[in-house]
């Protein structure tokens, strides 16, 4: 499946201050419990974990599962004390894997 | 007493052809009927999942496909201002063929014909994302679609459907859409059945759909025998949508319940 995502954060924080990531993922969140028009069942695929590293340190993550609709969308603060790369990578049932990233510069 | 509320609705469909039975003072988007949370959602160009389908389709617009090797920006150089209006007029009649062609059906054209591409399928990721990203471009601008000349005929083909009762359950769009708009209907408040929000994302579909995907559930709805979504009545009816819809702004992509 050729997926997308979309981040938004903004382009300058100051040092210390909380701010706020948001990340929207185009992803289908099959709950496992649907059929297809045939009446066979559509295997379950979630996107199962989720994590945001900020250089390389763990600043958020989540399970998600079967109870979150499709293209979950996600709202998280994070505080920075150096510009650098926040790095967001998922997996789901199926194993496949994505990633998005995005720059910040922290001043003050 | 049937007979006479029919012969009414002949005489109506005839003498009023010129104007939407629904005033231009009285139009209203299908947004405006959705819960404040629905409506946020449209709004909140980050919120609005729609969205990931337009910025897969900007993608898709720079990336040379077929054996043409031509990316669609290679013709039609900067999308904003070469697309800016574009999804306002359709759908139009083609000029090679005289056929009744919706934007989807325009973008296949290029794809076949300018970039030696296959189509691509109805409801189809690429597809969406294209359609999508090309009605974007034209958000806020007001519908304003042409019925005269060769497209009257086609106009006149999709006016008829619409006043038509199809199905099981022997209605016409007109019954919901003109006759009970503002109303409950299970669940769901009929709205007065525009097509300015599509492609629209639908939680129920938990994804984008076309517009003629959801004429198709309405006539699911109603039991009616469905119509292949490449079916030129269906595009003859979207033109006929369209018309009914004039000025209302372009806010694809919408969100739907
Ligand atoms: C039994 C009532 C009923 C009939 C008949 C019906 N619809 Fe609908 N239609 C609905 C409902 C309910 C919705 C979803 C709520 C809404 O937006 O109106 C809907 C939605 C729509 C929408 C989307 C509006 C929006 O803003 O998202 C369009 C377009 C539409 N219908 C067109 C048609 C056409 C064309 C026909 C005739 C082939 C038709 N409908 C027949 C009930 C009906
Ligand atoms: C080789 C050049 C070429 C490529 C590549 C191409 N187009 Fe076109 N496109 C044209 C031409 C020429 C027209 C006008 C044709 C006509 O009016 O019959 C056109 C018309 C259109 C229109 C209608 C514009 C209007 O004002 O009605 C749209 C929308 C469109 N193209 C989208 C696309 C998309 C999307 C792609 C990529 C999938 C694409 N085109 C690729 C040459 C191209």
């Amino acid at each position: 499946m050729a997926a997308g995502s979309r981040v938004q954060v903004p382009t300058e924080v100051r040092r210390g201050e909380p701010f706020e990531v948001k990340i929207s993922v185009r992803h289908p969140m099959e709950t496992g419990f649907r059929v297809d028009d045939m009446g066979k069942p559509i295997a379950r695929n979630t996107i199962h974990e989720f994590i945001c590293r900020y250089n390389g340190t763990p600043v958020f993550a989540a399970n998600l599962g079967s109870g979150i609709a499709a293209n979950p969308y996600l709202r998280f603060f994070v505080t920075a004390l150096d510009s650098g790369e926040l790095k967001f990578e998922w997996v789901d049932d199926a194993g496949e894997r994505g990633d998005a990233a995005a720059t910040l510069r922290v001043t003050g | 007493m049937r007979i006479g509320i029919l012969l009414l609705a002949l005489l109506a469909g005839n003498t009023f052809a010129q104007t939407p039975a629904i005033p231009a003072s009285e139009l209203r988007s299908g947004v405006s009927f959705g819960s404040a949370e629905l409506r946020a959602m449209q709004s909140d160009d980050f919120a609005n999942p729609g969205m990931l389908w337009v910025e897969r389709g900007q993608k898709l617009w720079q990336t040379p496909v077929g054996s043409a090797g031509r990316a669609c920006a290679s013709c039609h150089s900067d999308a904003s201002l070469a697309l800016k209006g574009v999804a306002a007029r359709y759908p139009v009649v083609n000029a090679s063929d005289r056929r009744v062609i919706d934007l989807e059906a325009r973008i296949n054209a290029c794809r076949t014909s300018q970039q030696k591409a296959p189509a691509l399928a109805a409801e189809s990721e690429d597809l969406l994302a294209l359609t999508a990203f090309v009605a974007h471009q034209s958000r806020g601008m007001p519908l304003a679609v042409s019925i005269s000349d060769s497209a009257r005929a086609f106009f006149d083909q999709g006016r008829d459907f619409y006043y038509a009762r199809h199905g099981q359950m022997d209605l016409s769009c007109a019954d919901c859409h003109e006759h009970n708009w503002g109303r409950k209907l299970l669940a769901e408040t009929i709205s007065q059945g525009h097509p300015n929000a599509y492609p629209a994302y639908r939680l129920e579909w938990q994804s984008l759909g076309s517009l003629a995907r959801r004429i198709r559930a309405c006539l699911f709805g109603i039991r009616a025998q469905m119509l292949a979504s490449d079916d030129p009545q269906l595009t003859a009816l979207e033109l006929f949508l369209a018309w009914r819809a004039d000025g209302l702004p372009v806010e694809a992509p919408g969100v739907r319940r």
